[in-house]
């Protein structure tokens, strides 16, 4: 037993009481979105209980002890709600937990002495900008094109003062749980973003206060998505089977629907 | 009018065109099928001559034949190109597999389209060619009819070959694999998705992926094993 040990001293912020795992992490190192990348390998002590994220803090302390630059990856929130982080560990994004962020991954979902493959989002529309940090603003993009609803501003209307069906307002719901996280995309193999416009314009167009301008929003949110290079939905479902918040390709049809409805009727343009 | 150009410009235009000319092509699968198994009728090929002699001159089956050829050829070269455009969008590939439960046929398409297109171009050229564009084919007499091509006997002669019988069956099992994902997937495309009535686009779906390619696997082996 080493000496920090026997006294519990730590060189990381757990305790290393705790520290009951040890993991071969490859990780994609990329110095910009010129460069080229490449995986690299390093060992790293981590404790179950700590959530994958935690575990890269971890890895970086030690990189920054060692005088190696850290490696850069997103995150905020921390609680699975921002969808910021955005790692495809061992080719799933998210990691192998279903419906979960990779914030909200546990280590207890690995085993001790496992390697694990980590890498950015893998999509043409979405630079690497360092490591494990992409370029989302594509998606940014697409929301400024319609995925929002116009009122005139001033007081707060009533909750009550549009009454909405409760199934309709699920289903709503369901949709616009939607974080804009991106795994969709870097799940899909043709690296589609349909299901992540299709949230979006699914529950906006289902409520009767997105509904009034659901014919101009369809079309040119689905005209910015394909302006922005994202490929074309073939139905495989991918993107339904990582997303993070379990959103259904079911609003990937209502989208189709409302699509060629905006098509063949609509304005005249 | 330049809406109409948007749509087929646009990616779901092009899946709706995707999905409307595959949907059509099953309904042909169909036909095409109920028509072939006057092979193994058993009485030498006098309805199959006759059905073909039918097919091949009745200016309305000639109409309908040339929008088949054009819903052939637009869902390949529109299959080519989504195929491409969709590599370039994904950019490059993940090192670690992706395990998601999905079917392995969906993630396929553009190779099972590919391998089908390659054998309607021979199964073409075995029949469609020689029946239409020349006069390989040797001519019968039944009571009543003007002599007539015997395309019955060129289906003997083809699959007399083992290479053949097996291409055919090869063939068979890749286009179940294509409708497997196909049938449903084209209506989702057209935005037919409801818990209702999922149930039965999915289980009419599987039906055709398994019994119309068997239906047609049958023909060749039929002819090998049984007629020879």
């Amino acid at each position: 037993m080493k000496w920090n040990r026997i006294l519990d001293i730590s060189f990381s912020r757990t305790p290393s009481i705790y520290i009951n795992m040890k993991l071969t992490l490859k990780v994609w190192r990329q110095k910009n979105s010129k460069a080229k990348g490449e995986l690299e390998s390093y060992q790293v002590e981590a404790s179950e209980h700590m959530s994958f994220l935690e575990m890269m803090d971890v890895l970086n302390e030690q990189l920054i002890v060692e005088k190696k630059s850290p490696i850069a990856f997103d995150h905020d929130c921390r609680e699975g709600i921002c969808g910021s982080c955005s790692m495809t560990i061992n080719g799933s994004p998210h990691g192998p937990q279903t419906g979960t962020t990779t914030c909200q991954l546990h280590m207890r979902k690995f085993k001790d002495g496992d390697t694990i493959v980590v890498e950015p989002w893998r999509s043409g529309v979405f630079p690497v900008v360092r490591d494990l940090t992409v370029d989302r603003s594509a998606f940014d993009r697409i929301i400024q094109s319609g995925g929002y609803i116009s009122v005139n501003t001033g007081q707060a209307p009533d909750g009550n003062a549009i009454p909405i069906e409760k199934d309709l307002a699920s289903n709503a719901f369901d949709a616009a749980a939607c974080i804009g996280c991106g795994a969709c995309v870097a799940a899909c193999p043709n690296g589609s973003a349909m299901l992540f416009t299709a949230a979006k314009v699914s529950h906006l167009n289902q409520l009767p206060q997105g509904e009034v301008e659901k014919t101009r929003r369809t079309a040119s949110m689905v005209a910015q998505m394909d302006k922005e290079g994202f490929g074309m939905c073939s139905n495989v479902g991918a993107c339904e089977a990582e997303c993070p918040k379990e959103i259904s390709i079911e609003h990937i049809a209502r989208m189709n629907r409302d699509y060629v409805a905006s098509i063949f009727g609509g304005r005249k343009s | 009018m330049s809406w109409i150009t948007n749509f087929f410009s646009s990616s779901i235009g092009r899946k709706v065109i995707m999905s409307l000319t595959g949907l059509f092509l099953i309904t042909f699968l169909i036909v095409h099928l109920i028509g072939n198994l006057q092979l193994i009728a058993g009485d030498g090929g006098e309805a199959f001559n006759q059905y073909a002699y039918f097919m091949t001159t009745n200016p309305l089956i000639k109409f309908v034949s040339i929008g088949l050829y054009t819903m052939i050829l637009l869902h390949a070269l529109l299959g080519f190109v989504i195929y491409f455009k969709n590599k370039s969008a994904k950019g490059g590939k993940p090192t670690a597999r992706n395990k998601a439960d999905v079917k392995w046929a969906s993630k396929n398409m553009a190779l099972l389209g590919t391998l089908i297109l390659f054998f309607l171009i021979v199964h073409m050229g075995d029949f469609w060619f020689k029946m239409k564009f020349t006069d390989t084919i040797p001519l019968v007499t039944y009571d009543g009819w003007e002599p007539i091509k015997n395309l019955y006997q060129q289906v003997t002669i083809t699959f007399d070959n083992p290479l053949f019988v097996v291409s055919y069956v090869f063939s068979m099992v890749v286009l179940g694999f294509h409708l497997w994902h196909g049938f449903g997937s084209g209506f989702q495309t057209l935005g037919l998705n409801h818990s209702k009535y999922n149930g039965i686009i999915d289980g009419i779906g599987k039906f055709l992926a398994v019994v119309l390619p068997i239906g047609y696997a049958i023909i060749p082996l039929y002819y090998y094993f049984v007629m020879r």
